[in-house]
């Protein structure tokens, strides 16, 4: 791919007004049939799309979005990346994903400014310390980067941290992974829109799926609000939307969508120079380049398509802040806001073949999609051009529930379910 | 120096009322009512930061929220507060302020020098450089470094935050001329109002015109009289300072009250709270919350000394400060005129372009007689200047089209203001999901004011587009008279016809950009969004390459993502993006307005939800007791449970190995009240018990007690615990210390969803009893001495009964169970008398050194009898045959139990499945982590299979070496002896970087036959 | 912030003393022995989770720890109203069951 993005083209553009640059991606009109539709342009949809005409040539596809690209849980979140999961299944799905994520701003040849700033998941009781060194050796055999801090090295490392033993859970001790960190959570969206964009993929904006044409459990094509589109094959990548596009093919999930509210702070000079998650005191926080705290709470209990949640919220998660961090009383929030995500049973995402052949699903990330785009596209992106999942999919598929091969991650999820 | 102070009696400052100030390490003095802003300007000082990207010289711009430019930081140490607009910090004396920008120094930025090349920085240049994946942490960190204003506090927070939870009839935020009516309205007509301002006095827009008439009173006498009647009704409530920054679901405001951050630091109360976050509930809402004048957008339209026409305004009016002598101004609408009109009658020379080719006449000759130089049909196409505006040059505007027809002067002034229109301050109404529309003839994005009734919103005044002082007080009557008809109230009445003395207004002329003749993106830098350095340019850049959707636009260039969240940037930007875009304004949108309106403290949001108070805190009755005699705590939940007990001179290891040293060969106690207890009653709770419970209740006598596994309908272990049956309607539950909670919520659940017909009834008893476990094989003698009337023999009291009678002179069940494997009694009695209790059997026990002991030692105890912790050995994907627990489950039972189906699925049944198993270590020192992985071979090269990990270990003092419990895939069959024989038993544990060498053994260590429990 | 109306102790009150339950009138299989895997897995963990009107269970948990069912509206957060369960199951019958 050829790479028109550069210091040389910024200094060559620059001198004739920054009027030469061409759009970052094509806008397409909706053809009559595609061979692959892909319904959700978030950041795993269009990684699905860029992977599928990348690895594994299919040349017509389609990524079809509701609203604009990149505007739902990916313009949501609070871009934590990391793959120190506990169980074999996740941590090796996320590892993949990470390993992409190393090398993205290349592959892209857009700047996703993808930080390894490093990730502690502090531990406040004892059982957070057994599940801590669990996860740890479990991530070390499996290849991951991972460590076990005590309280007295996590204080060395985060000197604002509040390491008091008169804190009211106080922090006994993290689990720390190098390799993890945060990225810009558009610049992903756009840059493998982009690439997408150059294999040829077609990315329609403001095309609703209203309902799916399926002839004797087979998909034939999508009905939208820009028209019908016939595809040989449909990825549905729509979270926050999974239940109610599974509906349209007469597919109940194991799904509730709820909201997940974040916030952020007012810009500051840097202070915090790496992401601190609390499962025990339900806050997670790092400083974005520009300088603010991004802020994650829990979610809400109720479900909910607003995009909005409940101030307690909110105002729990400020405490908890506080309580890891006496010196951010004084600091301000600026902005707060809400996504919509689609929780499993076990805190696992379905990724995976549906009973109607042809329609296949990538969902249920939970709280914790954002880390796993260019991995999650790339392990659906198999799914899809081979019929089968990527064998570090094949776990995921929604089989398990009806198995009992379940996957418990609620612990690793760092968000209280 | 010239003075900037102009005295005049309108002003709300009171200059015999002097104070000093500290900026940026200079002395100033302002007087009592200035804002740290006004205060400022009246010092000449014009220059306050640089810009975030280019570092160009800024200063203030607006008056108030809507400030971009002016973030300072505020006090130093514990009290300081980064980023705080000086338009909205109060002056008080020794007020102690700096700049937050500008590095190494204000006149030598070192982003000035990166800002000579920003023609090579466009919007969103970082996305397409610094790709080197070895180079870009170091450009990351430049970029970090130099982002950012104020910083945060280096110190812990001293003060203290409050919450107040509200319900009101009536809501009215904004207490300007149509709020403060509504709210009288409403308020005489007997409805509880609560009216929030956010300002330190009530008036809003009319303290900045104040020579507005009002029914024949001058603006001020009208204001005073109203405010005046408002706080003589009973039933409505006024909050001043305080900030109505967020509206939720179901007519939810949440504010901020700021209660001391205007006294001077001596004067402020350590014992009374800083600020106050209020949650109100309200039937009604009336958003009266005005509109905020958005400024043009042209050539160095940053630089200092260019402000809103009403900022300037607004100095003048209100705080007695002339911006500057010489002002030039342009407008696009009637609204700069009072402004204009006020400032050439203080004495400044004012030049007020109009873009408009005919103005509105009867401003024209009120501005004419004020002596302010009208030159309709002109624009001001770009300002001159290095760090101060100096000059501004203007140009012949086209009648029908925004472009230059003709040249025109440059007039050189010392301030420049501008007004592009009025931008509803619409964000309470969208912050629920409601949306504004825009209304093409008010160039305005608006809330209708009935837009919302239905759901008890209403909106009044600027909010709605309605600028004009009379027909927006008109209008507030008529909202009045929808809430008051909402409520059953009667109307106001018969209306007053209020008159002012306003001309009528003319149409403003749809213009954004002021046009320079040149491309956009060739000219001088107009910036859109001062605070995020967002130019004209590069919004039509971010279009040139599709970044299309508005939300694109924003996320693209960063428009609107300030701290100002956009108040005076978003309009112009949604108009610049439309036009470059070839769509309708409407048709491009608005971004989502999202809380907070303003910024907001996490100590308030936090209120008293921090340090100690974080969460509650449980202690047992015996807590105390505990205390006395030096026990470490553990946090069990929300309960501190002793962990375990220090004497003089020992570590935790010694501590622990005493007090097991003591259960296991004399007599150690534990309080065991943490644990959940639930009493159900009724001629069903049996049955309803077989339903929850994977074992059969149907046989357990009164008298008796049995444990049982609780599993969810997964058929996974969720808690467990013994249950004693009082009589055949009558059982008394206890579950896990943490499960306690939960566990009744599940049991209401399944009973009045699933099984209503089921006669029983549960209550959490959980306070309502102490718990002392006297455990060892002299508790029988210890519980001897303070209880006669239970017959304690072995052959009477068996393992497993309970019995009701008196210990220490208090009722009591006793409960003869064990989970330490141990002779031991569980005494309960009525939490009130536990403490009492405690030192009785304490008292009993010296003779036998009773030994106090914590959850370290139980935990260690029950492991060597292989008893599981739900929640330690489990982790919600253990069936009961994982657990090797097959006699805790009655397949029998005639309903199918809760999880029972589940164990049926291929892979619940499958084989291959984890369970739980002893571990010893070939070295018997060693103690595994808990949370070690088991594999099979001690080789390390990732990945390799784990087959397990370690749940529970320690050092056992009973054996004098280490122990462990663990799950392991296929474990009961590995276990010694049977799987020694196939040579399975011997695995490996990986933790801390290393492998040693373990066998599977069973789980039961010590007494494996159970003699002891039943002695 | 939801504000739930408890139709137990006729008050209406603040989210926070309510305990949410999920999806409302899920029915367990009579005979859950012969069900096979997937009518097990449907009721288990396969939910409608509609956008729209949405049947909900509540429990008053810090006040009479009753359960009743609300009928809200996910897309907006309006509710419909509270009922007891047997009221409620009336209404949700009427209406046709969940839709």
């Amino acid at each position: 791919m050829k790479k028109d993005y550069s210091i040389w083209s910024l200094f060559t553009k620059g001198l004739n007004y920054n009027e030469g640059w061409d759009p970052a991606w094509r806008s397409a009109e909706l053809k009559p049939s595609y061979n692959v539709v892909i319904v959700g342009a978030g950041g795993h949809g269009l990684a699905t799309a860029y992977y599928l005409a990348k690895e594994h040539g299919v040349r017509d596809i389609a990524v079809i979005e509701k609203g604009y690209l990149g505007g739902g849980n990916t313009a949501r979140n609070t871009t934590i990346v990391r793959s120190n999961y506990l169980w074999d299944e996740a941590t090796m799905l996320y590892e993949h994903a990470l390993k992409l994520w190393e090398h993205l701003t290349e592959e892209l040849n857009f700047n996703v400014m993808f930080s390894q700033r490093g990730v502690f998941n502090l531990g406040h009781t004892l059982q957070d310390m057994r599940d801590i060194e669990r996860r740890v050796n479990a991530n070390v055999l499996n290849g991951v980067d991972a460590q076990v801090l005590d309280a007295a090295e996590v204080k060395r490392r985060i000197p604002i941290l509040n390491t008091s033993r008169n804190a009211r859970y106080p922090v006994l001790g993290a689990s720390y992974q190098p390799r993890a960190g945060v990225a810009r959570h558009d610049a992903v969206a756009w840059g493998f829109a982009r690439a997408a964009s150059k294999y040829g993929v077609d990315i329609v904006e403001n095309c609703e799926v209203t309902g799916m044409d399926i002839v004797n459990g087979r998909l034939q094509g999508l009905q939208t609000s820009r028209g019908s589109v016939r595809a040989d094959r449909v990825g549905c990548v729509a979270s926050g939307h999974s239940s109610v596009l599974a509906k349209m093919a007469g597919i109940r999930l194991p799904i509730e969508s709820h909201p997940l509210q974040a916030f952020v702070s007012e810009s500051m000079k840097p202070v915090l120079d790496t992401v601190v998650m609390s499962n025990a005191v339900h806050g997670y926080a790092s400083q974005s380049d520009k300088g603010e705290l991004v802020i994650g709470a829990g979610i809400d209990h109720y479900t909910s398509y607003t995009q909005r949640g409940s101030p307690h919220i909110i105002e729990h998660t400020a405490a908890a802040i506080i309580e890891l961090f006496p010196i951010f009383s004084r600091v301000r929030m600026n902005r707060q806001w809400g996504g919509i995500v689609d929780t499993t049973p076990d805190a696992c995402p379905i990724i995976s073949k549906t009973k109607v052949k042809g329609l296949y699903f990538n969902c249920g990330w939970g709280t914790g999609g954002f880390k796993a785009t260019p991995g999650s596209g790339n392990v659906f992106a198999h799914t899809i051009a081979n019929d089968e999942p990527h064998p570090l999919n094949k776990a995921f598929s929604l089989d398990r529930f009806s198995t009992g091969h379940l996957i418990d991650e609620h612990g690793a999820a760092a968000v209280a379910h | 120096m010239t003075s900037h102070r102009i005295r005049h009696e309108k002003a709300r400052v009171d200059f015999g009322r002097p104070i000093s100030f500290h900026f940026d390490g200079k002395s100033y003095t302002g007087y009592a009512g200035d804002t740290l802003a006004s205060a400022l300007l009246a010092n000449g000082v014009r220059m306050l930061g640089r810009s975030f990207k280019y570092g160009r010289p800024r200063g203030i711009v607006g008056a108030g929220a809507e400030e971009p430019n002016a973030l300072t930081q505020v006090e130093t140490g514990a009290a300081t507060i980064p980023n705080l607009k000086a338009t909205q910090v109060e002056l008080y004396d020794g007020l102690t302020a700096r700049r937050t920008t500008g590095w190494p120094a204000l006149d030598f930025d070192l982003k000035s020098v990166s800002g000579r090349f920003s023609r090579f920085m466009p919007a969103g240049f970082y996305y397409k450089t610094f790709q080197s994946r070895a180079l870009w942490p170091k450009f990351e960190h430049v970029i970090r470094q130099a982002a950012g204003y104020g910083s945060a506090p280096e110190e812990a927070d001293l003060d203290s935050y409050d919450h107040s939870h509200r319900h009101a009839e009536v809501v009215v935020v904004g207490g300007g001329p149509c709020g403060l009516l509504t709210a009288l309205n409403l308020g005489r007509a007997g409805l509880n109002v609560t009216l929030l301002d956010e300002q330190r006095e009530l008036g809003g827009w009319l303290l900045s015109y104040p020579h507005a008439i009002i029914d024949g009173q001058p603006g001020y006498d009208w204001l005073k009289n109203i405010i005046a009647e408002l706080r003589s009704l009973p039933r409505v409530q006024i909050f001043t300072r305080t900030s109505a920054f967020a509206l939720h679901d179901l007519n939810l405001i949440q504010a901020v009250e700021q209660l001391q951050d205007h006294l001077p630091l001596a004067e402020r109360s350590e014992t009374s709270p800083r600020q106050r976050l209020h949650r109100i509930r309200a039937s009604h809402i009336v958003l009266a919350t005005g509109a905020i004048e958005r400024p043009l957008v042209f050539g160095n339209n940053d630089l200092p000394g260019i402000l809103t026409a009403s900022a300037l305004t607004t100095y003048l009016n209100r705080y007695g400060v002339a911006v500057g002598r010489r002002v030039v101004m342009q407008t696009s609408n009637d609204f700069a005129y009072q402004g204009a009109c006020d400032l050439a009658r203080a004495g400044c020379s004012v030049v007020l372009a109009d873009t408009r080719t005919r103005p509105n006449t009867v401003w024209e000759q009120r501005a004419h007689a004020a002596g302010v130089d009208v030159r309709p049909g002109y624009a001001i196409s770009g300002a001159l200047g290095s760090r101060a505006v100096k000059a501004a040059k203007l140009v012949k505007i086209s009648a029908d089209q925004n472009s230059i027809s003709g040249d025109g002067p440059t007039i050189e002034c010392d301030a420049l203001g501008s007004s592009g229109g009025l931008s509803p301050t619409v964000h309470l109404y969208c912050h629920d999901g409601g949306r504004p529309h825009w209304d093409e003839e008010k160039l305005a994005f608006v809330a209708p004011a009935m837009g919302r009734a239905a759901t008890g919103i209403y909106c009044v005044g600027g909010i709605t587009g309605t600028f004009g002082l009379q027909p927006a007080l008109m209008q507030a009557h008529e909202v009045s008279d929808a809430v008051l008809a909402a409520t059953g109230k009667a109307s106001v009445g018969e209306r007053r016809s209020i008159e002012t003395d306003e001309p009528n207004a003319i149409p403003a002329r749809r213009i954004f950009r002021v046009p320079d003749g040149k491309v956009e993106g060739h000219g001088k830098k107009a910036f859109v969004d001062f605070q995020n350095d967002v130019t004209a340019a590069d919004i039509h850049l971010a279009v040139r390459e599709n970044y299309r959707s508005i939300e694109h636009i924003k996320r693209y260039t960063a428009l609107g993502f300030g701290t100002d969240q956009g108040k005076l940037s978003n309009v112009n930007g949604f108009a610049i993006a439309a036009e470059a875009l070839g769509k309708s304004i409407p048709d491009v949108g608005t971004t989502t307005y999202r809380p907070a309106y303003s910024p907001v403290t996490f100590g308030t949001l936090a209120g008293p939800h921090e340090g100690d108070t974080f969460e509650p805190k449980r202690y047992t009755p015996m807590h105390a007791s505990h205390v006395a005699r030096g026990a470490v705590f553990e946090n069990v939940g929300q309960w501190l449970r002793p962990q375990y007990f220090l004497k003089a001179g020992e570590d935790q290891d010694a501590a622990i190995r005493r007090e097991c040293i003591a259960a296991r060969r004399g007599v150690g106690i534990m309080d065991a009240s943490t644990l959940g207890k639930i009493d159900l009653q009724g001629k069903d709770a049996r049955e309803f018990l077989n339903r929850v419970y994977a074992n059969s209740w149907t046989q357990l006598a009164p008298g008796k007690c049995r444990y049982g596994l609780m599993l969810d309908e997964n058929g996974m272990v969720m808690d467990d615990g013994v249950t004693a049956c009082i009589s055949d309607e009558h059982f008394a539950m206890t579950t896990t210390t943490g499960g306690a909670a939960r566990v009744l919520s599940w049991l209401e659940n399944w009973h009045q969803t699933e099984w209503p017909d089921l006669d029983v009834y549960m209550t959490s008893v959980t306070d309502h009893w102490a718990t002392a476990a006297v455990v060892g094989p002299k508790s029988r003698e210890v519980l001897a001495k303070v209880c006669s009337d239970i017959d304690l023999s072995p052959s009477s009291f068996k393992f497993m009964d309970w019995r009701e009678g008196t210990v220490a002179g208090v009722a009591a069940r006793v409960f003869r169970i064990s989970f330490s494997g141990e002779l031991a009694f569980e005494v309960n009695v009525d939490a009130n008398y536990g403490y009492h209790l405690w030192e009785a059997l304490l008292a009993a026990g010296a003779e036998f050194d009773i030994t106090p002991y914590g959850t370290d030692a139980m935990h260690l105890l029950r492991a060597e009898k292989g008893f599981i912790i739900v929640g330690q050995d489990t982790d919600g994907s253990m069936t009961p045959f994982d657990l090797d627990m097959a006699w805790a489950v009655s397949m029998k039972k005639p309903f199918s139990f809760i999880g029972k189906r589940s164990f049926a699925r291929s892979d619940t049944a499958g084989p291959n499945r984890k369970q739980l198993v002893g571990l010893l270590t070939e070295d018997p020192s060693i103690v595994l982590a808990e949370g070690a992985q088991i594999i099979e071979a001690p080789e390390v090269n990732p990945p390799v299979a784990m087959l397990g990990h370690v749940t529970s270990s320690y050092f056992s003092p009973e054996l004098g070496r280490s122990i462990a419990l663990a799950v392991v895939r296929d474990g009961i069959k590995r276990r010694s002896p049977e799987g020694q024989n196939a040579g399975r038993d011997r695995l490996f544990a990986y933790f801390g970087g290393q492998t040693h060498r373990v066998q599977v053994v069973s789980p039961v260590f010590v007494d494996p036959k159970g003699e002891r429990q039943n002695a | 912030m939801l504000v739930l109306f408890c139709p137990h102790c006729q008050e209406k009150r603040e989210e926070e003393e309510f305990g949410y339950g999920g999806e409302a009138f899920r029915i367990r299989p009579a005979s859950p022995d012969t069900a096979d895997d997937d009518t097990w897995a449907d009721y288990l963990f396969m939910r409608t989770n509609p956008k729209g009107w949405n049947w909900e269970l509540w429990s008053h948990a810090t006040g009479c720890r009753k359960f009743f069912v609300v009928k809200r509206n996910t897309a907006t957060n309006s509710i419909a109203g509270s009922w007891t369960l047997s009221d409620g199951r009336k209404v949700y019958d009427a209406e046709g069951g969940s839709q």
